[in-house]
């Protein structure tokens, strides 16, 4: 597979992994976040915890679109479904992330609501042209990445005047939740959680660029490296992070040059601009209630925006009682730190969001690390 | 039969008819839809006799029996449809026992208003992939559903089939040593069927693997009749089959990622919708776990087939109280192979 195999070679990894027990000073700890999920499935599925030295440690962030969206939003959801009786569109991971009372989308799908998964924003404006009859309503979900094919969407079933679509909007910022988490008292406070630099997103990046990291590596002094996804990407980025660790500089750089550039892609971000504004506040499961973290559909295009055309109650969801992916989310602890790991909530079963994703901390740790717990708990 | 046909003045119409509920009915409309399509299609002595049941003699020894039932969507796709899968996936079934099938039947539910033209293209589908295998469907059955009660067509295959002297194939019988072999390329079906789907169009060469395996069985255990354990990754792909024999055999399994054959076309699609190749779906293609010395006489047989041609050995058994599939991945860690959870769905982003 051409551009991708070249970013998987064995011999590659050997080497960076040499050139990063060099560097890595055996004294003290290094302490990496990836904030996104795509770098945490990187991690786990070609082993690259197993290349590292003991004292680099990988956190695993909250940056899953999946395991950050409140259980209220998805209550929200079926309520649009089973009271509004409204073709529910959306992708496909988000099926079974667990709602209230035990229930979620795949549930509701089975009981006949009409749930129905889609790979593009394109596929749910085909399904409202072909049942002009029925509400159709895209839950949208996912990072900067996904937000240009929502904007797009939405664009087009305006200028074609399509009554009947209309997208619940639940897209998130990435730059105001690592924020968040840097400025939570764990972080903030010495001896908690120790986070010494982050891996940047990389498809993020692509849109929103790689400036907007520029004020928190400043003002939190942590080094950031913006990364792609390839595992070499992930451990090309890491021995970025330790160097400028052990020099004691924190700086943007970007070891995802042949994507990312300094501003991004404006094009894209001038269609998100025309299309959604700022939230003022949007709650993050893990994170709570997080300042302009999040978009809204703008006022122009408040007729296909599902929040106005439908009453959506306001949902006091209650996580399970005992799950962790609140801290887990925040790096505060880890998948195995939790009750329900694995005796409970499995990828069959899951109790919390960060089992449900395969780029879920828990998710990930379940499916392709439980071999290196010495008391793994077998299936 | 003349005077058979007497008896329907007017021909079936598989050029614009549908599918109605009379074609289930028990009624002259059902007669003559077995009689101008099926019988037309899969006649052979023992389906001609028209009784409701096949009557044979069998062989001494012993006998498997397998059923399996066909509910795919899209009912085409490039390389086969749901007849010849119907007759692939059951005679490989049938197979995996180390056995020779001998017989089909085959039991059709069709959805109301579904085109009967299309119903014969699955018919002569299934005709031409029973009489390439050698073993032809011997009885069948007929219900109509009303429309949204079903998907078009779903067909359910039953097989029996006789296991030569000697040969005790079986999925808990896999021991530490043992090397693990697959038959060529994973991940083929299951990425021809999705990329035919309707809302997931992307363009590519790929035709699913969809074969009959009897044959290639035939040589495996001519050579090699101490074979432990053989199954065909269907759904769930490679990972969760040899999570089933692991879990049945109360071993452990260590793979390696290089030696596992992947088309490029297959590892690109997977890596643009977010899936594994090692979770998607086969139809041509079995596991083999065996000792060693069985597995470097295997090799060159199994290659030697057009069936087998790219036979590999992928790993190998070992000694695991947690009964874990695990793979030392391209880039040189490792990880465990986990069971499919749910469906496999594609991630956001």
């Amino acid at each position: 597979m051409k551009y991708v195999d070249e970013f998987r070679q064995h011999k590659l990894s050997r080497q960076l992994a040499a050139a990063i027990r060099d560097e890595v000073d055996p004294g003290r700890s290094y302490h990496l976040m990836e904030f996104c999920g795509g770098h945490t499935h990187a991690i786990f599925r070609y082993g690259v915890q197993d290349l590292m030295p003991d004292n680099v440690r990988f956190i695993h962030g909250p940056g899953c679109p999946v395991c950050v969206l409140p259980v209220g939003r998805i209550d929200n959801a079926i309520h649009l479904v089973e009271a509004e009786d409204v073709i529910l569109c959306t992708y496909g991971d988000l099926l079974r992330v667990p709602a209230s009372g035990r229930n979620s989308l795949i549930k509701v799908k089975a009981a006949g609501g009409d749930v129905r998964m889609v790979y593009s924003t394109q596929d749910a404006l085909n399904i409202a042209r072909e049942n002009p009859d029925r509400q159709v309503v895209f839950l949208a979900i996912g990072f900067e990445t996904t937000t240009p094919p929502s904007a797009v969407a939405l664009q087009q079933a305006k200028r074609e005047g399509l009554k009947n679509f209309s997208l619940f909007c639940n897209h998130v910022l990435t730059p105001a939740a690592i924020q968040n988490i840097l400025e939570s008292p764990e972080v903030r406070e010495i001896g908690s959680v120790a986070i010494h630099g982050f891996f940047g997103p990389s498809h993020v990046s692509s849109v929103i660029g790689s400036r907007p990291y520029e004020f928190f590596a400043e003002e939190f002094q942590r080094p950031v490296v913006i990364a792609g996804f390839e595992p070499l990407d992930v451990m090309q980025s890491a021995l970025m992070l330790i160097r400028q660790l052990n020099e004691g500089r924190y700086e943007v750089e970007n070891e995802y040059t042949r994507v990312v550039t300094r501003e991004g892609n404006q094009k894209a971000q001038r269609l998100v601009a025309e299309v959604f504004e700022l939230r003022r506040s949007f709650e993050w499961r893990g994170l709570g209630l997080v300042p302009y973290s999040a978009l809204k559909v703008k006022a122009d295009y408040q007729e296909y925006d599902a929040e106005q055309r439908f009453q959506i109650p306001v949902s006091p969801a209650k996580e399970v009682k005992g799950c962790e992916c609140p801290a887990i989310l925040r790096g505060a602890k880890r998948p195995t730190d939790c009750k329900l790991f694995g005796v409970v909530c499995t990828p069959d079963n899951p109790m919390g969001s960060c089992m449900v994703s395969s780029e879920g901390a828990c998710a990930a740790y379940w499916s392709y690390g439980r071999f290196r717990q010495p008391e793994a708990k077998s299936a | 039969m003349n005077a058979q046909l007497k008896a329907f003045p007017l021909r079936l119409d598989t050029r614009q008819g549908k599918v109605d509920m009379t074609h289930g009915s028990g009624g002259r409309a059902m007669a003559q839809l077995i009689q101008e399509l099926f019988l037309k299609h899969l006649d052979n002595d023992l389906l001609r006799q028209a009784n409701d049941q096949a009557s044979f003699d069998v062989a001494a020894g012993r006998m498997v029996m397998s059923v399996d039932g066909h509910v795919i969507s899209p009912l085409f796709f490039p390389g086969g449809d749901i007849g010849s899968l119907a007759v692939h996936g059951t005679i490989n079934d049938v197979a995996m026992s180390g056995a020779r099938p001998t017989y089909l039947s085959a039991g059709f539910i069709l959805e109301e208003g579904f085109p009967l033209a299309d119903l014969e293209k699955i018919v002569i589908s299934m005709s031409q992939a029973a009489s390439e295998a050698g073993v032809p469907i011997v009885t069948g059955d007929t219900k109509v559903v009303e429309k949204g009660k079903g998907d078009g067509v779903f067909i359910t295959t039953t097989g029996i089939g006789v296991v030569p002297a000697g040969i005790n194939i079986s999925g808990d019988r896999a021991v530490p040593g043992d090397r693990i072999i697959v038959s060529g390329s994973m991940g083929d079906h299951g990425v021809t069927i999705m990329s035919s789907r309707e809302n997931l169009e992307f363009e590519t060469s790929l035709t699913s693997d969809s074969a009959a395996l009897h044959s290639l069985v035939e040589q495996m255990v001519a050579v090699a009749p101490e074979i432990h354990c053989l199954r065909d990754p269907t759904r769930g792909g490679l990972a969760t089959t040899l999570n089933e024999l692991a879990q049945q055999s109360q071993v452990g399994m260590q793979l390696s990622e290089a030696e596992i054959p992947v088309k490029p076309a297959v590892a690109s699609a997977c890596e643009l919708l977010g899936l594994d190749p090692l979770y998607v779906a086969n139809e041509g293609k079995l596991i083999c776990i065996c000792s060693e010395a069985d597995a470097q006489r295997l090799l060159p047989v199994m290659r030697a087939h057009p069936l087998g041609k790219e036979s590999a050995i992928i790993g190998r058994v070992i000694e695991d109280p947690h009964h874990f599939v695990q793979m030392e991945t391209l880039f040189g860690g490792s990880r465990v192979v986990d069971w499919l959870s749910g469906e496999q769905l594609p991630r956001i982003c």
